[in-house]
């Protein structure tokens, strides 16, 4: 566990050292700032107009929505773009080879990796939703419903993206990863609209399609669930706007995306310990 | 008799369907310096990194100080310069020396007196607070040097350690491996320098197309003679008589060369020539050097 701590340290002081981490919290702030400055005037104009609580709380919600979904983009983006080198770019270079001859179990360098490269996600993540979560309360006084059951699920989402990528590097190259793991990413975007069209078009062909490529990678449904939980009853009964599933993910896709990290991990785990450096 | 430092029994390892090594089987003594040499693509690299379970081998099998290889804690008392050392370049030299002494399992005043021992030793003790992009090649070498030989190690493996030095550093390796040596810790050179490896090995293995062809201690190799002889005349029995005192007796052009174990041979093969009636016109003997018999098992 120690080596899994120092791995974990050296990759948190690498993404402190090589300023990603300031890159991605100052560019995190910046979009919490810019939210902020645009939902104040929203929140003037409504004011202004004089529109009803109901109607009020709905643009409210669709706003911070649209920021969420902002959000979660760049959650999905950071989480791929932290990882896909720490292993792959580390094999490439040699610099792997003096750190798995010191006497410690191959995987715990691998392990050590995921942590603090998923430290790095978690606490991007915390600027970025914490910090629309806080504009909406301190500028419109609002929160959307079940922010402490949604949230959660979009750092899932960037941990199942993240665990993706280590695996990856664990074989490919930097590049070869990336463009895997974006392309996994974008199949499970697809098979997520596929799902809600066929919803909509009635077609079960294409929501099972859809709900496959859910399964393969349980990233966008998991969205689409954080999305369905965080927004005012009305609009998730009726299932309206952008924002509302109208097949919602099974709650039983939280587990499934939890057991994918898990065995991901393991798998990850086992393709670097089993192959030559 | 005290177990060796480092066992290997018919390592192989195959990739895909090239062979890299195809019957590594060496012994190697603790406290020995000890050298594996042959010409590139040999499987001199591959060889090591299997010892050091970075490559795992297709078959055979090895202990490190006494330790399955493979097993991470056989490398619990192993140092290692890797061919190419190549390192998180925005640490800097300090903080290398931290991190690799941290998985190692040192920590605390120890492990700092160690490393300012260390750095002292690769003379980096000003450059330790700098960061490793901004070292020479010469410099980052050093520091490869420091990092294997952290927390003084039983067993160190030195993969090309004077590539990329100057004739400062070599002499700063040279006197570093000595003092390796003087403390009985066992080291594994792999190095292309022969004269390098010339003057700091007990002991050197040849390895040509994946496999162990001849080994032998340098002590033997500066005992060993090679002598040319011109002579009034050459004939197969006259051959076949100087044969006695050496061995590869062969023509070469106008003289004739053989191999004898010692400079005794000489005089008694003069008196010989002379009592056959044939005349000696010149005799001319010379050590071989470690280049010669690299020259003669590679090729």
């Amino acid at each position: 566990m120690r080596a899994v701590l120092t791995i974990a340290h050296l990759t948190l002081a690498e993404a402190r050292r090589r300023r990603i981490l300031a890159a991605a919290l100052l560019l995190g702030a910046a979009f919490v700032l810019l939210f902020g400055v645009g939902f104040h005037f929203i929140v003037r104009d409504i004011g202004e107009h004089g529109a009803s609580p109901a109607q009020r709380r709905l643009v409210l919600s669709f706003i911070v929505m649209a920021a969420l979904y902002a959000a979660n983009f760049l959650i999905v983006m950071t989480s791929v773009l932290v990882t896909i080198d720490t292993l792959a770019g580390e094999i490439g270079s040699g610099v792997i080879e003096a750190l798995c001859t010191k006497p410690i179990p191959r995987w715990s360098v691998a392990l050590g990796k995921w942590l603090g490269c998923w430290v790095v996600l978690a606490m991007y993540a915390a600027v970025l939703c914490g910090g629309v979560l806080l504009v909406a309360r301190l500028v419109g006084g609002y929160t959307p419903p079940n922010a402490a059951r949604g949230l959660p699920l979009l750092l899932l989402e960037g941990t199942v993206l993240l665990t993706l990528a280590l695996a990856g590097g664990t074989r490919l190259s930097t590049l070869a990863n990336g463009v895997t793991v974006f392309g996994l990413y974008g199949l499970a975007f697809v098979g997520g609209w596929m799902e809600q069209i066929g919803t909509l078009a009635s077609n079960t062909t294409a929501r099972y399609i859809g709900i496959a490529a859910s399964l393969l990678v349980p990233s966008e449904s998991l969205w689409q669930l954080a999305s369905h939980h965080m927004q005012p009853p009305l609009v998730r009964d009726l299932g309206i706007g952008p924002f509302s599933p109208l097949s919602v993910p099974s709650p039983a896709m939280v587990a499934w995306a939890a057991a994918y990290v898990l065995v991901t991990l393991a798998v990850a785990l086992r393709l670097f310990r089993t192959r030559d450096l | 008799m005290p177990e060796p430092a480092l066992e290997a029994q018919a390592l192989r390892k195959d990739f895909g369907p090239k062979t890299a090594v195809r019957d590594l089987t060496l012994s190697v003594p603790r406290g020995e310096v000890f050298g594996f040499l042959g010409p590139n693509g040999a499987g001199k690299t591959t060889s090591v990194k299997m010892l050091l379970g970075l490559v795992h081998p297709t078959a055979g099998g090895g202990r490190l100080l006494g330790q399955p290889i493979g097993a991470a804690r056989a490398r619990a008392r192993v140092g290692y310069l890797p061919e190419h050392f190549a390192f998180h370049e925005w640490l800097r030299g300090r903080e290398l020396l931290r991190f690799h002494g941290r998985l190692l399992g040192l920590g605390g005043p120890s492990l700092e007196a160690g490393l300012e021992a260390l750095l002292r030793r690769v003379e980096l003790v000003e450059a330790g607070d700098r960061c490793l992009r901004e070292y020479s090649k010469g410099m980052k070498q050093r520091i490869g040097l420091a990092q294997a030989l952290l927390g003084e190690p039983e067993l160190v493996f030195l993969d090309e350690p004077t590539s990329g030095l100057d004739p400062l550093g070599r002499l700063l390796v040279r006197d570093v491996i000595r003092e390796l040596k003087a403390r009985g810790t066992t080291v594994f050179l792999n190095s292309h320098l022969l004269s390098e490896v010339e003057v700091t090995c007990d002991r050197v293995a040849f390895v040509k197309e994946g496999r162990v062809v001849s080994a032998m201690t340098l002590g033997a190799a500066e005992r060993d003679l090679e002598v040319e002889l011109r002579l009034e005349r050459s004939s197969p029995s006259v051959l076949e008589g100087l044969a006695r005192f050496g061995r590869d007796v062969r023509e070469d052009g106008a003289v004739v060369r053989l191999r004898v174990d010692g400079e005794e041979r000489l005089p008694e093969m003069s008196r010989w020539l002379a009592g056959q009636g044939i005349g000696l016109y010149h005799l001319g003997a010379r050590h071989r050097s470690l280049e010669d018999v690299f020259l003669e098992v590679v090729r």
